[in-house]
């Protein structure tokens, strides 16, 4: 059964993500299309008889070989160094539910590995209502595209805490959308499929319209968090920034939430509407 | 710990008053900062001291600078920025005593320099460094003469204030003849740490770009070409996820353009008398900026290219990346004239100015407009025309046999012609021979393969069709009314290059990712790589075919680049070649010395970034 979920979730995430993959390949077909024959400019497999980019070594290494340094001494570039980063990507106040919201990521690591933490919850009246926390290890599997796995933790002030496996991908597909789609397998053979997608337009270098959308899935109904199975709720929403400098600004923004299904009629059974319209202020920044 | 010698400025400065005085009164504002920076000197700038004969000594050290109106600690040699201009005699036998007053190793590189492996100066290839406290000693003799250049190869250094002229006057009377010269060394300053530049740029690759198109862009497309035309000329750049601005990762948002170590406030200036014949040894000393130069109303001729005479070509302007040095002359007749140095991207500029008497100035041009890469510079060998539309109809199986030196640049005439057709012919004829006695060496090979690791995360493009014409100015100088320069244009004068046919061919391609800010050769960053072993001796081909979208100058150390055209005519000489986005290129190198030796991009960032492979020559 549990073994059925993590295929189901699995496979919920890689036949949405496959396919934003191989949009190599539609910049392939195009390019194709344009210059008459067949062209790959991006991604796809190396054919067999691709070059050995170690050809020319005649067996020296970086330490090895005709004059190296003594004590294996060699040169060592960033490309060997560990980076950081936090992401503070929406840390607003949303006004109809008169919350602190807060969606965080930080990243350490090199270029093609790193340690990934994501955090996203609210606040109300100083104290933490809700936060899902994912802790992955994210691996580049493409130019564009770092595949994730870990854990996710969820907290909520009412004690329904719980834990999940998680995977995913997060990337850049073609025209410029930013991705970020997991699949989770709890407890109790429960799992659940998050997709987010931004986009930005500029409409100066530093005035920036950014829609966004974010939606969930569940994989069975799930009776003590209120949750029905199948799509469960979507929010899209706009936010206007302006970037005083590329790491800070400040946004004002609209999203609208919905809950669908077995989740909307859980909400009416508490006299909560299944949408609903909110404005929201706040800030991005990174550093 | 170390002891710090405070150093005492050898020669005053002559141009530093803007900077003088904003960095009084920082350090009148802030005591502290004056009892932390206590033991250093202000830097000097502008026009630094000379120094020449056959022993010098060089002190690395911290010193104060104010290019921007705030205080920071720079690394200089000697305590300016530039380092001291070493003026040295072609063939003399020279002792170099550095002295590292730093608390972390450092070292200098000779650049363009033949020399002894030891001698090269980079930290973990050709020695381990300059330790705190150490005085290192470079003994090494001239073969060469002509413009160079010094700075650091350790970390970031370079970018901090680690450069300077090296100057070798010929053993015979010089055939360039000029009244009076000046050296020109352009760089870039920023008051940030480098490193977080950088790590900025592995968060946002485009973080300093302030061109990125917009929306209302769009809609001023769509009133002017239509829809359609509007959503194609955008297409592949948003299909592929590349900007069509990306043309420096550092713009004028991180970075002050300096002329000889001085801001375009504060304007730099050399003086002529009226009537002179004046030589301008330009260097392009910076981390990681390509300048585009020109002296308005004023034609320079360019005779030299990195150290090496050339025949003279008359140009209006020239672009030159980090590492390249023009010698050109002029003739001036006006009383004033403004050199001005237009970054790559067009954000921001260096400038000074050229005049009989310190009280005059020309006026300044404005930047040129932000132009966006052609398809040329994403596909290379498509089409030379601007016009992205045409290019769908294109028939390229008729491509192949293509000329492209007949295909032109539109309006760019080609003014160098009077390189001694002669010559030319002389050289198609050896050519033609060659064939029929059947190396297959003879012309540099155009089948393109790329490596098996350019097809992973590290490399976001690759080039199918490569573009192998030299006579492309490059991006923002294409029809720009100017005679611009280009690596077509330059011929080594008789007698420099070695005509000798190469023996084997290596076949390399710059690779990077802009959104994950990696850079490298095949797709393998520096540490993941392994060196290209050259035969001592043996005259070989090397193709270097850019994958990006960018232009990478391409410095190989210990040995001369014989740049060469997709016919095997060798052109030029140099030690440092600009190889323009979907380009491939290719030069012909005798290594005469063995030993182990960089190879790299001398933007200072993508070299550290991965964009390096290390050289044995055994």
């Amino acid at each position: 059964m549990k073994k059925t979920t993590l295929f189901k979730a699995l496979y919920a995430v890689f036949i949405i993500g496959l396919p934003l993959l191989s949009q190599h390949s539609l910049a392939e077909s195009n390019m194709a299309k344009m210059s008459g024959h067949k062209m790959q400019a991006q991604g796809g497999d190396a054919p067999k008889n691709a070059r050995d980019p170690h050809a020319y070594s005649a067996g020296t290494t970086l330490t090895q070989g005709p004059y190296a340094l003594k004590g294996g001494e060699r040169l060592t570039l960033a490309d060997e160094h560990s980076f950081y980063a936090l992401l503070g990507d929406r840390f607003e106040y949303n006004e109809h539910t008169d919350a602190t919201v807060f969606d965080l990521q930080a990243w350490y690591g090199s270029t093609f590995n790193r340690l990934v933490i994501k955090t996203e919850g609210d606040i109300s009246d100083g104290k933490l209502e809700e936060n899902q926390t994912d802790i992955l290890w994210g691996h580049a599997i493409a130019a564009y595209w770092d595949a994730q796995v870990g854990i996710r933790s969820d907290y909520a002030k009412d004690g329904k805490s719980r834990q999940w496996l998680a995977v995913g991908l997060q990337g850049l597909a073609p025209y410029w959308f930013e991705l970020d789609m997991t699949a989770y397998l709890g407890e109790k053979g429960n799992s659940a499929l998050t997709f987010e997608a931004e986009y930005e337009l500029l409409l100066t270098q530093k005035l920036i319209v950014q829609p966004r959308a974010e939606i969930t899935l569940y994989g069975k109904d799930d009776e003590q968090h209120e949750l029905g199975s199948g799509l469960s709720s979507s929010a899209i929403g706009f936010r206007l920034r302006y970037e005083f400098t590329r790491q800070f600004a400040p946004y004002v923004g609209v999203e609208w939430t919905n809950t669908y299904g077995q989740t909307a009629d859980y909400a009416r059974l508490k006299g909560q509407p299944s949408n609903e319209t909110e404005f929201v202020t706040g800030i991005k920044f990174w550093f | 710990m170390r002891v710090k010698e405070p150093l005492q400025p050898k020669v005053l400065p002559r141009r530093r008053f803007v900077q003088g005085l904003i960095a009084g009164g920082v350090l009148a504002a802030f005591p502290s900062l004056i009892h932390a920076a206590s033991s250093l000197a202000a830097s000097i700038t502008g026009n630094v001291a000379e120094l020449s004969g056959k022993v010098i000594d060089l002190v690395i050290g911290e010193s104060l600078v104010n290019f921007t109106g705030v205080v920071r600690t720079a690394t200089t040699i000697n305590g300016s920025i530039p380092a001291p201009t070493l003026r040295l005699k072609e063939g003399d036998d020279v002792t170099i005593r550095v002295t590292n007053n730093l608390a972390v190793p450092s070292s200098i590189h000779w650049h363009g320099i033949i020399l002894p492996y030891q001698m090269d100066g980079v930290p973990g290839i050709s020695f381990k460094g300059i330790m705190p406290g150490e005085t290192f000693v470079y003994k090494f003799t001239l073969q060469q003469s002509g413009t160079y250049w010094y700075h650091s190869h350790s970390g970031f250094q370079e970018m901090t204030g680690m450069y300077g002229a090296l100057i070798i006057e010929p053993r015979e009377p010089d055939i360039i003849s000029a009244d009076n010269e000046h050296t020109i060394l352009l760089s870039d300053w920023t008051d940030d740490d480098p490193m977080e530049l950088f790590r900025k740029l592995k968060i946002q690759g485009d973080v300093f770009n302030f061109n990125q198109p917009t929306v209302p862009e769009f809609f001023n497309d769509v009133a002017k070409s239509g829809v359609a035309n509007a959503l194609q000329r955008r297409e592949m750049w948003n299909q592929m996820r590349m900007s069509p601005t990306d043309l420096a990762d550092l713009s004028a948002s991180a970075m002050t353009y300096l002329m000889n170590g001085t801001t375009p406030m504060a304007n730099w200036r050399g003086l002529f008398k009226a009537g002179e014949k004046v030589r301008l040894r330009f260097i392009n000393g910076s981390s990681n900026t390509f300048f585009d130069v020109r002296i308005p109303e004023l034609k320079l001729t360019v005779v030299q290219a990195d150290g090496q005479n050339v025949e003279p070509v008359t140009v209006d302007e020239f672009r030159f990346g980090p590492g390249e040095t023009y010698d050109v002359v002029v003739e001036p007749k006006n009383d004033a004239y403004t050199i001005f140095a237009q970054s790559m991207d067009r954000s921001g500029y260096a400038k000074g100015t050229l005049s009989v008497a310190a009280n005059i100035d020309a006026p300044v041009p404005a930047l040129d407009p932000v132009e966006w890469l052609a398809m040329t510079d994403m596909m290379g060998n498509m089409s030379h025309s601007d016009d992205h539309s045409a290019m769908s109809g294109m028939d390229h199986s008729a491509m192949s046999g293509m000329d492209h030196s007949a295909m032109g640049h539109g309006g760019m005439e080609k003014t160098s012609m009077d390189h001694g057709a002669m010559d030319h012919g002389a050289m198609a004829m050896d050519h033609s021979k060659h064939k029929m006695g059947g190396n297959p060496l003879a012309v540099p090979s155009s089948k393109v393969r790329h490596a098996k690791t350019e097809y992973g995360a590290s490399v976001d493009m690759r080039v199918d069709m490569p573009r192998t014409n030299l006579d492309d100015p490059g991006i923002g100088l294409r029809n720009n009314g100017r005679r611009v320069l280009t690596l077509a244009d330059l011929r080594s004068l008789n007698g420099i290059v070695d005509h000798q046919e190469p023996e084997a061919e290596i076949e390399l391609h710059l690779t990077g990712n802009m959104e994950r800010y990696s850079w490298s050769f095949d797709g393998l960053e520096f540490g993941k790589s392994t060196p290209v072993h050259m035969k001592h001796n043996q005259r070989l081909r090397v193709i270097l075919q850019n994958d990006t979208m960018m232009t990478h100058p391409m410095h190989l150390h210990g040995m001369w680049s014989d740049l060469e055209n997709d016919q095997g005519e060798v052109l030029v000489r140099r030690h440092t070649i600009p190889v323009q986005p979907a380009q491939r290129i290719s030069f012909l190198t005798t290594p005469h010395d063995v030993g182990r030796w960089a190879w790299h991009c001398h933007l200072l960032f993508h070299m550290d970034a991965g964009m390096f492979r290390e050289v044995v020559v055994s």
